[in-house]
């Protein structure tokens, strides 16, 4: 019998094309501003599970916290193959930290319960923290892994795998169950497969208030409960006061956009001339020797 | 002792060996612990080390504590969380710092969510301050910098309510204040409880490469980036840091295309670099990699492109192809010695 296996991906804004507004003046991100897209290291993390699943048989179920919208990402590791889906969304979740957010997964991993395997994307792009896989391990007792970059051997009770070191790396084993953190080194995502899309082409996204998020799920006609589930606060079983900004231990005091110092660059011209000039007052200066 | 609320450093070792970026935290540590009036403490893990723990005094550290057992030689997660959170409850200091490094992420954010603390990931700077909230004010707490969201803004994050504040902190941000020999620091053996059933990873195998070549104190960084990420101008670029007695830098996609490796790389997710001389060479100057080296004394920046974010931040500019003008450069040095 394969392992059990579960997967935490997120949904995040595409820090790579930010724009001026995408602060909102109380430090919060304005998700609106800026398109959504799955995080990047945790289609690696889910192409492990794919990976494992592939050889030895088991059950992956992916877990997504936030808001409605991120439905989408479910959708994406569905198109992909998992076994199941939970999204877990509730307003009481907003303003999380890394504290509250591997609070919130660790009760929804609880009421999944029986796993073997926790795999999570090394960090999100949207806050680089690197935190929520390690917390979630701890909360939960049990051991982790980060940084992986390749897994060696897994097996019914047991993974083997290499993690990258400072100047290095190390082959490290643990016995299940234990979270992995992988990196984007890893491994070449998969895409979506053709059939798996049209087998879903049903769920909906049904609009609902826009105070709280766009997209909605409609887990009706075509396809069956057991594959997207939502659960809220009280689902997980979660003391409110844990979640979201009241369980969060971090405050954002400030925030400043990085502006460049426009001004002083000494133009020098591309000849010979110029650039011996250069290097003559560089030398002046004992910059260079 | 405990209620003074100390600030302390997480002594990160590799074979017995303190990380660079350890010694740095120290000298931050020191800093921040005058203006609070406390004193520099420290947590170390590890084996048969007590000789290089010497050293930790000449950084300005008072106390460390030690845990020698030889289980613990070297890092895995789940016994050296605990044994960190027991030293905190025992010690109650005020700030803990950890590296920005792989052991010190994995590690911290463990500690936190067990003491339930605030930790910050990869701050650049810190600092001693203030901080009003619902008609609270808390007075000399840590001010936890660092750049989110991509490298496109600066927060500053404050854990008000936790004790301690903790902060992990990149590698080479922090200055190193010069050694002084005749400081000597404490060491505290202590005896904390360890489990059997804590050595949950088995270590395999650990490979580390000695670095070739050392970018971070090195005083002169010739980069190169998209604009010379051909193996012509790579050669060049190779070149111009070898005549000038620099190492060679790059742009991350010039790792992520292979013709250069990681250890090569400056910016967010690399190095930081302050050297006398930056030479960026087909660098565009994108806030990642600007944020390992803006610090440097000088900047040089050759890019094609008269409009290149780089020219920003550079001292001098020179608009042109990298091909065309390395070799200028490679013989003005000749032509000059
Ligand atoms: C989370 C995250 C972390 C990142 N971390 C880092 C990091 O640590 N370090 C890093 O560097 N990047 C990092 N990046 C990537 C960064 O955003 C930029 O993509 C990268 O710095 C661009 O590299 P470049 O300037 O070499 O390439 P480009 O942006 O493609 O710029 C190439 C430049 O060369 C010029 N050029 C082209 N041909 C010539 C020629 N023949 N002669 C002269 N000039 C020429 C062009 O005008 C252009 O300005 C990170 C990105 C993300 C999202
Ligand atoms: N809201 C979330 N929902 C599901 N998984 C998450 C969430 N936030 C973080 N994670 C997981 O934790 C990893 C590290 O995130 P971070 O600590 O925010 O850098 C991510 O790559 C995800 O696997």
């Amino acid at each position: 019998m394969g392992p059990n296996m579960i997967v935490t991906v997120k949904q995040v804004p595409d820090t790579h094309n930010v724009t001026g507004d995408a602060m909102k003046p109380d430090g919060t991100v304005n998700r609106g501003a800026l398109p959504a897209i799955f995080n990047p290291e945790d289609l690696n993390a889910l192409e492990e599970a794919l990976k494992v699943r592939e050889k030895s048989g088991g059950t992956i179920t992916v877990i997504t916290m936030g808001p409605p919208k991120a439905v989408e990402v479910l959708k994406e590791c569905l198109f992909r193959g998992v076994d199941e889906a939970i999204l877990i969304s509730d307003r009481k979740f907003a303003g999380a930290d890394t504290l509250a957010t591997s609070y919130a997964l660790k009760c929804a991993i609880e009421k999944v319960g029986n796993f073997d395997l926790i795999f999570c994307g090394r960090q999100a792009i949207d806050g680089d923290t690197a935190q929520v896989g390690p917390q979630i391990a701890e909360k939960l007792n049990i051991n982790q892994l980060t940084n992986i970059f390749e897994i060696l051997e897994s097996n019914e009770k047991s993974i083997t795998a290499k993690r990258s070191i400072d100047g290095g790396y190390e082959i490290v084993k643990s016995n299940f169950p234990v979270l992995l953190t992988v990196t984007g080194e890893a491994n070449e995502p998969r895409s979506p497969s053709a059939k798996l899309v049209m087998t879903y082409k049903n769920i909906d996204e049904k609009v609902c208030d826009d105070s709280y998020d766009s997209a909605y799920i409609e887990p009706s006609n075509n396809f069956s409960v057991k594959q997207i589930k939502q659960w809220d606060v009280e689902a997980i079983m979660a003391d409110p006061a844990l979640c979201g900004l009241s369980g969060s231990p971090t405050k954002v005091k400030k925030i400043e956009n990085v502006v460049l110092t426009a001004g002083d660059v000494k133009q020098v011209p591309n000849t010979q001339e110029g650039i011996d000039e250069l290097i003559q007052e560089l030398t002046r200066e004992h910059i260079i020797g | 002792m405990a209620g003074k609320k100390n600030v302390f450093v997480f002594i990160e070792q590799n074979d017995k060996k303190i990380a660079e970026v350890s010694l740095e935290l120290v000298c931050e540590a020191k800093r921040l612990a005058d203006k609070l009036n406390v004193d520099v403490q420290a947590i170390a893990i590890g084996h048969d080390m007590r000789d290089e723990l010497n050293l930790l005094g000449h950084y300005g550290c008072s106390i460390v504590y030690y845990i020698d057992e030889q289980r613990l030689s070297d890092f895995t997660s789940f016994p050296y969380a605990k044994i960190i959170v027991d030293m905190i409850k025992k010690h109650e200091p005020r700030i803990v710092l950890f590296g920005a490094s792989a052991t010190g992420r994995d590690v911290a954010p463990r500690v936190a969510s067990e003491l339930k603390c605030g930790l910050t990931a990869d701050c650049t700077e810190l600092e001693i301050g203030d901080y009003k909230a619902k008609g609270k004010t808390y007075n000399n707490i840590l001010l936890q910098i660092r750049p989110a969201f991509g490298g496109n803004i600066i927060a500053t994050i404050v854990s008000p309510e936790s004790m301690p504040s903790m902060a992990t902190v990149r590698e080479g941000v922090m200055k190193m204040s010069e050694p002084d020999s005749s400081l000597t620091v404490e060491i505290v053996d202590e005896k904390s409880e360890i489990n059997d059933e804590w050595f949950l990873t088995e270590i395999i195998e650990i490979c580390r490469e000695e670095r070739s070549f050392d970018l971070k104190s090195s005083q002169i960084v010739v980069s190169a980036g998209m604009g010379a990420c051909n193996p012509e101008s790579l050669e060049l670029v190779k070149k111009l840091a070898d005549t000038l007695g620099g190492v060679v830098g790059s742009s991350r996609p010039v790792v992520d295309s292979g013709q250069l490796i990681k250890d090569h790389q400056v910016g967010q997710t690399g190095v930081t670099v302050r050297p006398n001389l930056y030479i960026a060479c087909g660098i565009s100057g994108q806030i990642q990699h600007r944020a390992g080296m803006t610090d440097s004394k000088r900047i040089i920046a050759i890019n094609n492109d008269p409009n290149a974010p780089i020219f920003n931040i550079a001292h001098y500019g020179i608009v042109g192809e990298v091909n065309d003008v390395i070799p200028k450069m490679i013989k003005a040095y000749k032509a000059k010695a």
